[in-house]
């Protein structure tokens, strides 16, 4: 009976934490297919917030500045982190280093109100010299998402530096690859999936940030976040149900995908490793089938 | 002699040697090829990260001024000399403000963010085990559920309580169809609705660092203690909170330094008792206009910030080595 008694707890523990976790979205989304104007009343089932969406101009204007800051912050983040990462695995000790390190880790702890107020007076006094940094606007918004997603770039892009094996590079480069050659045909292939975790997470995060771009944004560029909020604040819509439904089903669909290629990597991984197994069975019985044989020549 | 020599300048070499990190892992010697590659990550943060600190710091010590920008200069020139004016008023009146509002706020934000650390910890760290416990391929399918609300927009989860905690919402719909209340209570405006809002949000941050260190744990060591004839809560505390331990640090740090300036949640869920610190940098910034009494109550929050910050930094640096050395 004993032995029962940890996957009983773990299976009670599971449901909890599903439930607590799923059942606001839950709720969330079955509300954004009700018919009535109050978001608690149930009344028939209906499509009309989501064809309200299409029309609504302010949404879909921010909705297009989301997406065009999110795609030149995910690049712009998912390049330095490669550089910062390269430099933090391969060149590691150089002036200035725990400084270094500090600056790529703090803008994942620090508050976002006190981030948002620091880059936007950067911004006001900078502006005051080059009028350039006055106009916040895209530019200005892109600037501070790639300052604090690079941090998470790095993370992720560093861990899976880590893992590679460097007597690769030395052979290529033993062979006359320059180390441009080195970085695209050799390092870049194999820490593509990081990139590519980079960049959504990068992605993510900048299409989701409100403190920092409220603090940075001007009057002309609303992000989705900032117009969500606004939104909320004034009380409950249906209309932002609909909306909510819409980001959580592209999510689930990014997560289906994210969780295949999991699998599928644990999977290569496991074979290789049983594949190395035999192997070495193979070669363990061979040399004990030599030593049989050296014995009973002697 | 000159064995002797050499032998001592070998020593000394390696001395010089010992001096720099793990000599082994530094695979290049640095070149300008190096220093190109740290040029634009370093710059980049100097200018967009250090320099608004500075910037903020600067401002803090001036007062607010009807002009553009609304804060007077530091430096001024009059009459062919330069003169520098601090202004300190700002730190004084957040010291010393007639009603306390800054120093309530401080310690009402300290209380949130420390209970709501307890609590993610005692939440998080069932869920972690049962996570780290599985078998690998349910193991990948909870994990993905646990994190997806996380890559869900955070205003939209905030929003998702609001329509359940509502007075007509679904909590309290239940409660009263089991017969367990007899009218609606109020949850929205309360300072349980933020402490739900925090534990919600945060709970990802706990649960992953629990995880991974759940994940090297050396279970049999748990099984040794019950044979030995270890009650279970002396095992839980001898066993597993050890080896765990860098993990619940890490987790605590990150969700006790982003949820001490909360301002959307305690925004959207909180009442008027919940007025927490970023809620007043952010007033003080969009509706007074106070730029320099903004950036002291930034700065004073990351003074008192800066030592669980440098805890997390330790951590890291000490998990990073551990990687290190492992390779």
């Amino acid at each position: 009976m004993r032995v029962n008694k940890p996957a009983a707890a773990r299976l009670v523990i599971i449901i909890l934490t599903l439930v607590f976790l799923y059942l606001p979205i839950g709720t969330l989304i079955v509300y954004s297919f009700n018919e009535s104007k109050m978001v608690t009343v149930w009344t028939e089932a209906s499509l009309k917030w989501y064809g309200a969406l299409v029309h609504d101009k302010a949404i879909i204007d921010a909705v297009g500045i989301s997406l065009l800051i999110a795609v030149l912050t995910s690049c712009t983040a998912v390049v330095i982190g490669t550089l910062a990462a390269f430099v933090l695995v391969r060149v590691r000790s150089f002036k200035g280093e725990s400084a270094f390190v500090l600056f790529m880790t703090a803008p994942m702890v620090l508050p976002e109100v006190i981030t948002g107020l620091a880059l936007l007076l950067l911004f006001v006094t900078l502006g005051n010299v080059i009028p350039f940094f006055s106009d916040r606007g895209v530019i200005a918004i892109w600037i501070a998402h790639v300052t604090f997603c690079s941090a998470y770039t790095t993370v992720v892009i560093r861990s899976r530096f880590r893992e590679l094996d460097i007597s690769i590079e030395e052979a290529a480069m033993d062979l006359g690859a320059g180390p441009i050659k080195v970085f695209f045909a050799i390092i870049l292939p194999a820490i593509m999936p990081a990139e590519v975790a980079a960049f959504l997470l990068s992605f993510t995060m900048s299409m989701d940030d409100l403190v920092i771009t409220s603090f940075i944004a001007g009057p002309d560029s609303t992000t989705l976040p900032m117009l969500i909020f606004s939104s909320v604040r004034r009380g409950l819509s249906p209309e932002i149900n609909a909306l909510a439904t819409i980001i959580v089903a592209i999510v689930s669909v990014c997560t289906f995908f994210a969780w295949l290629s999991m699998t599928r990597k644990q999977k290569r991984m496991a074979a290789d490793r049983a594949k190395a197994a035999r192997a070495m069975l193979i070669e363990e019985k061979a040399v004990i089938e030599h030593r049989r044989l050296y014995k009973s020549k002697a | 002699m000159s064995t002797g020599f050499s032998v001592n300048m070998t020593y000394i070499r390696r001395a010089f040697q010992r001096r720099r990190k793990e000599p082994s892992m530094a695979v290049h010697n640095n070149t300008w090829r190096d220093y190109a590659l740290i040029f634009l990550p370093y710059v980049w943060m100097l200018i967009f990260f250090l320099l608004p600190f500075l910037i903020i710091f600067k401002i803090s010590l001036s007062v607010t001024e009807i002009a553009i920008p609304p804060y007077s200069p530091l430096v001024t020139f009059e009459e062919g000399a330069m003169q520098i004016i601090l202004h300190l008023e700002n730190y004084t009146s957040i010291f010393t403000d007639p009603d306390g509002t800054y120093i309530r706020s401080y310690l009402k934000s300290l209380q949130v963010a420390a209970f709501s650390t307890v609590f993610c910890l005692l939440i998080g760290y069932p869920i972690a085990w049962a996570l780290a416990t599985s078998k690998p391929a349910v193991r990948n399918v909870l994990f993905m559920l646990v994190i997806m609300p996380s890559w869900t927009s955070l205003v939209v989860r905030i929003y998702a309580w609001m329509t359940i905690m509502k007075k007509d919402g679904l909590i309290n719909d239940v409660l009263m169809a089991l017969g367990i209340i007899d009218s609606p209570i109020q949850m929205l405006q309360t300072d349980f609705a933020v402490y739900v809002g925090i534990v919600y949000c945060y709970l990802p941050y706990m649960v992953l660092p629990l995880f991974s260190a759940l994940m090297k744990v050396d279970y049999s060591l748990i099984e040794a203690a019950y044979d030995l004839g270890c009650r279970p809560v002396k095992t839980f505390f001898s066993t597993l909170v050890p080896q765990t331990k860098n993990g619940i640090i890490a987790g605590s740090m990150l969700v006790f330094i982003p949820a001490l300036g909360e301002y959307v949640i305690p925004e959207l869920l909180g009442g008027k008792s919940s007025i927490l610190i970023g809620r007043i940098l952010w007033q003080e910034f969009f509706n007074n206009r106070d730029w320099p009494l903004a950036s002291a109550v930034a700065i004073t929050m990351l003074v008192i910030l800066i030592i669980p910050i440098m805890i997390f930094y330790k951590i890291e640096r000490r998990e990073q080595e551990k990687l290190y050395a492992g390779k």
